[in-house]
């Protein structure tokens, strides 16, 4: 099940484990991705902190985390080829996964059809 | 500075809106911060191509008077450099001071041949109505001011642009670099002057507006000229060790402590005579109390305006005043203010970033040499 953020992120949650990253849109206004700042693993993260940081050339800009969860890995390719995150936004250029609470509300997050209609409105 | 006025346009706004740019308001005009290829792209193609630049925000005015000593003369009680020196045909760097040394704008300065009593002006943005204010305030009753809103402004940067400009017609082959001469391209009449903003060899091309979007179109046609925006301008520039107005350089600071003497003539350093004589001559012979230095910071992570900059034993002792990803430099890099003890090429530093110290060492500014055809 693949999700998104009104912030542009994705979330595919597998189970009790959701992999988070920047959309397709987002990776295009940010531009050329040269840093990105990864939470420890083992980090409680809150839904709607902080949960990394994307360094483009012009700017850092915040990625918050889309739901609550503990971080159990960081794409660590990311270090070495930031770039991923502008070729392969959705899946190579993944930035964490977190391990969700049970019970998790996903209500508020928006499906693909719902995103697409809210990047159209934007 | 206001950059909440209503945002003015240049004459290729909808030149820029066909190429797919990006456009984000910069000193009250809306620009192209990037087109669709990316910052990253167009930085290297400046690097080893030729970037067209529009850059007719700039303000573009003339210092007009009965000859060349008036003109030269009116303009020296203004910036610390050497006006009356300036051979025609040349254009040379200087800063607007303020009474106290302190630098309201930094602009180029330049005399056409064939024009005795002219001295053209190229400010910044984000400054120029307070500039024309400010100098048009200082001349003398025989000097005035003309500022040009019917002209526009590109740069041509890269190690290509001579051979573009030389296959539209316009003989710049001999021109070195701060040289200023008219040419043609096209029927069209312009000024150009061998300089630039990106420590590449480059022309800047003054015309009128009317014919911008003209010479515009011929310059693309050339497969070797592509379109760049402002974020390349940026990360050109920051490699380049040159200062930016309003981040590296402003009324705070002095051209001494900016590591601008250079761009103050020995005439000028002994006689003095401009605003702030005083503290520059002082900072000339006894060095100033801290001065703006090139950092290269370890590792990927970028250190950006305000980031502070500590001692290896944690004291705070400046800021950084431009810093990002360098792409010729392939890692982070920034410009900062350090007191003079801690400004030795080779001193190791940390950045403050988040809460994360990122080690820096000290460079010799600037970060990639400059191709300028001196």
């Amino acid at each position: 099940m693949k999700l998104y953020t009104k912030d542009h992120e994705w979330v595919a949650i597998d189970g009790d484990v959701a992999t988070v990253g920047i959309t397709t849109y987002a990776q295009g206004q940010l531009g050329d991705v040269v840093f990105v700042e990864l939470p420890d693993v083992g980090k409680q993260l809150t839904k709607g902190g902080e949960a990394a940081v994307v360094e483009s050339v012009k700017a850092a800009s915040e990625v918050y985390a889309p739901l609550d969860g503990e971080v159990v890995e960081a794409n660590e390719k990311l270090a070495d080829d930031p770039a991923l995150v502008n070729l392969e936004p959705e899946t190579g250029g993944w930035f964490l996964k977190m391990k969700l609470p049970a019970g998790t509300d996903t209500s508020e997050l928006m499906d693909e059809a719902a995103y697409e209609a809210f990047v159209q409105t934007l | 500075m206001s950059h909440d006025t209503p945002v003015l346009e240049t004459p290729l706004s909808a030149a820029h809106a066909a190429l797919g740019a990006r456009m984000v308001p910069f000193a009250g005009y809306l620009m192209p911060v990037q087109y669709p290829t990316g910052i990253l792209a167009e930085h290297q193609w400046v690097r080893d191509h030729a970037g067209l630049f529009d850059v007719s925000h700039m303000g573009q005015g003339a210092l007009v008077g009965p000859d060349h000593a008036t003109t030269a003369k009116a303009l020296e009680r203004l910036v610390p450099a050497d006006a009356l020196g300036l051979e025609p045909g040349r254009q040379r760097y200087t800063q607007l001071l303020n009474d106290e040394g302190g630098i309201l704008d930094d602009l180029m300065y330049s005399r056409e041949a064939g024009a005795d009593g002219r001295i053209l002006l190229v400010v910044n943005a984000a400054c120029k109505a307070d500039d024309w204010a400010h100098i048009a305030a200082n001349l003398p009753a025989e000097v005035r001011l003309e500022t040009f809103e019917d002209r526009a402004l590109l740069a041509l940067q890269g190690p290509e642009a001579e051979a573009v400009l030389e296959a539209l017609g316009a003989e710049v082959g001999s021109m070195r670099f701060m040289d200023v001469a008219a040419h043609t391209i096209a029927g069209v009449p312009m000024l150009v002057s061998r300089s630039g903003y990106t420590g590449e060899d480059g022309f800047e091309i003054s015309v009128a507006a009317c014919d911008v979007v003209r010479l515009w179109d011929l310059l693309l046609q050339d497969e070797r000229v592509k379109p760049i925006g402002l974020g390349a301008r940026d990360s050109l520039r920051l490699e380049g060790g040159l200062c930016l107005y309003g981040h590296d350089i402003d009324t705070t600071t002095s051209p001494i402590e900016a590591g601008l003497s250079w761009s103050i003539q020995k005439r000028r350093r002994k006689e003095g005579g401009f605003p702030g004589a005083e503290r520059i001559q002082r900072e000339l012979a006894e060095g100033p109390s801290r001065m703006r230095v090139g950092l290269l910071v370890a590792g990927r992570q970028p250190a950006r305006e305000g980031a502070e900059i500590a001692t290896k034993d944690g004291t705070i002792v400046g800021r950084v005043t431009s810093g990002g990803f360098g792409p010729s430099v392939e890692g982070p890099v920034a410009m900062g203010y350090v007191p003079l003890i801690h400004a030795q090429p080779g001193t190791d530093l940390d950045l403050l970033v988040r809460g994360k110290a990122l080690p820096a060492r000290i460079v010799a500014l600037p970060f990639v040499p400059a191709r300028f055809r001196r």
